[in-house]
């Protein structure tokens, strides 16, 4: 059983990840140009077809337009404005270790880095700024072939694996923010389970941004081999600044006949403040490739954090009865602004898919779903399911559902239901009759509304997420 | 000091009043019943003990061991041991039982002793006497429940949180035979001087199962009949008409 939070706790802090670690770093001058996507590129000491990449989708980049389709609003970016690289400045330790100063940083946000003391079934890749600064458990790993390691370091030491995937699901040219990252990414995971292998641990990346002015564009490439199982967790947080700064991100995922990968993401950054001011950008694409014969790619996402989301991730379902999930709760509350989805292509036969979406919307925040189903000509068999809930607290938030179902195939089944509904006086009264306090009762009722989507995530994980919401409510309610 | 005391209460919910002047008063360990045709106020009634928000109380008073409650929240009356086992339970999806009976439990009597396990262990038992199989712990609070298997929830919160004053709405509508004999079973063993109670019903019967000491009848808001638990037996004969006749003026036998 879940524990709820105490009634008094009122030393919760709103955002206790917001602070900044006093650490040196490395840092590009502001601004983006060929010639600091050639500096990147140089500091990571890349190959020269890594370099070529990046400066062919600097150049398609520049012949986009900022998409500006999704319900949010808010003032034009700077592109010259922001900082692409940023490294902190490690001090060297002669047992390989961690900087005790990013140590110390990495503990207080709840993901320690010495092994011994981690979750058993948990190995850790932290990005700090722009940089990968620690993976943990690899020799156990390797052991049954598994690589997992910053993406600079696949780049350097499994060229022919990052140049055969990187890229093959989302294109450096899919869209702005993806050929955005394209250019100037700088770093991620690279996760490769190889054929019929199990992964034992739960891999994870954990997200930090701490430098001023900086974006973060990470890219995570994960290929399932044939008849593997690879489960993933991304969290993320920055610390709490009155300026917005620019997250956009791509996720590769493969997944190779009967493979299966499930992704999991707690978002938590930086929202801004109650008025408005600040917060994180947090652009993002996010796509599966389900390439083989009944292999399943599982996103799961419980969204808190952030001033603007624009993210859906999606799975192309191409081979043979290959299943797509999708399971969301979205969270907004003060002026914060969410348009978040999925978009499942059915390509292959008899494939699969369903969709969960859980909004929930309180003080003048406004929350959009926003998917695409679409069934194509050769996907005969192919099945949808798509639940959209949201739910509204106080009168002044707003709560948006855009679903499109396109199908270009007769014997395809697509079902969708749709509920808007407010935290009902009875409920609460109910839950009050028993002594319940008003908060306690909020985060009850809420937490019964995204079951279905909490009881997708890892047991340790489900835990952080419900006491992240509780955290949230507690600051939305009465 | 009575341990229950309503004093000339009024309430109306938006611009209707519905409570104009109800006067009833219960001693520690006394059952009473009340009756009263539809839409006589008896739930309206029960909502305003347990302070629901819609509801405004524009005169009167209600006073639980002296105090009164007017001012307190909700929770702050059911942690008092002010209890109502509702007429119509509403559903709360996704919240499992087991997660809100223990969530309730803790807010009005602590955390127990025996943890997670030793709470569970009490839970069962309870479950066991009012004859409720086990697998409604991790069904959703009231998803789905039948009336009946509602009710029996009721009262089997009733019993994990001892409530010293409970209000129950017409827990008998929505029971089976078996199942009446079974809950009015279940809140007996709780009678006696720690608990008073103020039973709501239309029906004789379960007046036959959990016996009051007194008997109340409500008319459009008013008490307008008090007596000895006998009158039952005019009442479910005559029906409400003849009091009915006597409007106005409250007729007080026995
Ligand atoms: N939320 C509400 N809005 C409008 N009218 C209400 C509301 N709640 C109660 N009423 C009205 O108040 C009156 C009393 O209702 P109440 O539910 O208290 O009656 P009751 O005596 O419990 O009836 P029953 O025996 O049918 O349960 C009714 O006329 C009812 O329609
Ligand atoms: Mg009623």
């Amino acid at each position: 059983m879940t524990q709820i939070l105490p009634t008094d706790n009122k030393l919760v802090q709103d955002y206790k990840f917001g602070f900044v670690t006093p650490i040196d770093a490395d840092a590009a001058p502001k601004g983006l140009n060929e010639d600091i996507i050639r500096l990147i590129s140089s500091k990571k000491g890349e190959p020269d077809w890594m370099l070529a990449w990046r400066l062919e989708a600097f150049r398609h980049w520049q012949t986009l337009r900022e998409p500006h389709w999704a319900r949010a609003t808010y003032p034009p970016i700077d592109y010259q404005d922001i900082c692409y690289y940023s490294a902190p400045r490690q001090r060297a330790s002669a047992t390989g270790e961690m900087d005790p100063e990013l140590a110390k940083t990495f503990e207080r946000l709840g993901v320690p880095m010495h092994e011994r003391a981690q979750l058993a079934g948990v190995a850790v890749d932290a990005v700090f700024d722009s940089v990968s600064v620690a993976t943990t458990h690899r020799e156990v790993l390797k052991k049954q072939g598994i690589i997992f390691c910053s993406m600079s370091e696949a780049i350097r030491e499994h060229p022919e694996l990052v140049r055969q995937y990187l890229g093959s699901v989302v294109p450096p040219g899919d869209n702005f923010y993806a050929a955005l990252n394209s250019a100037v990414f700088t770093d991620g995971s690279f996760c490769f389970i190889p054929r019929g292998v199990r992964c034992p641990l739960e891999l994870s990346t954990y997200f930090r941004i701490n430098a001023i002015r900086t974006g973060q564009f990470e890219r995570t490439l994960i290929v399932a081999e044939p008849e593997s199982y690879v489960s993933y967790i991304e969290g993320c947080t920055a610390p709490a600044r009155d300026e917005n700064q620019l997250h956009a991100a791509v996720v590769e995922l493969v997944a190779l006949d009967d493979a299966q990968i499930k992704y999991s993401t707690v978002q938590n950054w930086y929202a801004g403040d109650a008025q408005g001011n600040g917060g994180i950008y947090n652009f993002v694409t996010k796509r599966g490739h389900c390439r083989g014969r009944r292999s399943r790619i599982s996103w799961t996402q419980v969204e808190v954090g952030a001033a603007i989301t624009w993210k859906y991730p999606s799975v192309i379902l191409e081979g043979e009865e290959s299943v797509g999930e999708f399971y969301s709760v979205a969270f907004t509350n003060n002026r914060m602004q969410a348009d978040t989805g999925t978009k499942m292509i059915h390509r292959g036969a008899r494939t699969r898919s369903t969709i969960v979406a859980k909004g929930i919307s309180s003080g003048e925040s406004s929350n959009t779903y926003r998917g695409i189903v679409r069934v194509l000509p050769r996907a005969t068999g192919a099945r949808n399911h798509t639940q959209c809930d949201s739910m509204l607290i106080g009168p002044q938030c707003s709560a948006n559902t855009f679903p499109v179902i396109e199908s270009f195939n007769a014997s395809a089944i697509t079902e969708h239901e749709a509920t808007t509904s407010r935290i009902s006086e009875e409920q609460l009264f109910y839950l009050r009759s028993r002594g319940i306090d008003e908060e306690t009762a909020t985060a009850l009722i809420v937490h019964g509304f995204c079951k279905e989507v909490l009881k997708e995530l890892p047991l340790e994980f489900a835990v952080e997420a419900v006491k992240l919401l509780e955290l949230k409510l507690e600051h939305s309610v009465g | 000091m009575a341990e229950f005391e309503i004093r000339d209460l009024q309430a109306r919910i938006g611009e209707k009043p519905i409570l104009q002047g109800v006067n009833l008063t219960i001693e520690r360990g006394e059952t009473h019943a009340l009756m009263g045709p539809n839409g006589s106020g008896k739930s309206t009634l029960s909502n305003v003990i347990m302070g629901h928000p819609d509801y405004e109380v524009t005169g009167g008073d209600i006073l639980f061991r002296g105090q009164s409650l007017l001012g307190l929240p909700t929770e702050e009356r059911a942690r008092l041991g002010v209890f109502l086992a509702f007429q119509y339970p509403v559903a709360v999806p996704g919240v499992s039982v087991a997660r809100f009976l223990k969530t309730a439990v803790e807010a009005v009597r602590g955390k127990s002793a025996g943890g997670a396990g030793g709470f569970l262990k009490g839970v069962r038992e309870q479950m066991k006497s009012l004859e409720m199989t086990e697998a409604f712990l991790d069904r959703g609070l009231n998803e789905g429940f039948s009336g009946g298997e509602k009710k029996r929830l009721e009262i089997l919160q009733m019993r994990l949180l001892k409530p010293a004053l409970a209000v129950l709405d017409e827990t008998d509508s929505g029971l089976d035979i078996d199942a009446l004999r079974i809950v009015a079973g279940g809140v007996n063993q709780l009678r006696g001087s720690d608990l008073t109670l103020l039973v709501i019903t239309h029906y004789e019967r379960l007046l036959k199962l959990i016996q009051p000491d007194h008997l109340h009848v409500l008319m459009e808001g008013r008490i307008v009949f008090s007596g000895g638990p006998e009158a039952v037996q005019e009442l479910e004969r005559r029906g409400y008409d003849w009091l009915r006749e006597q409007a106005g003026e409250a007729v007080v036998a026995g």
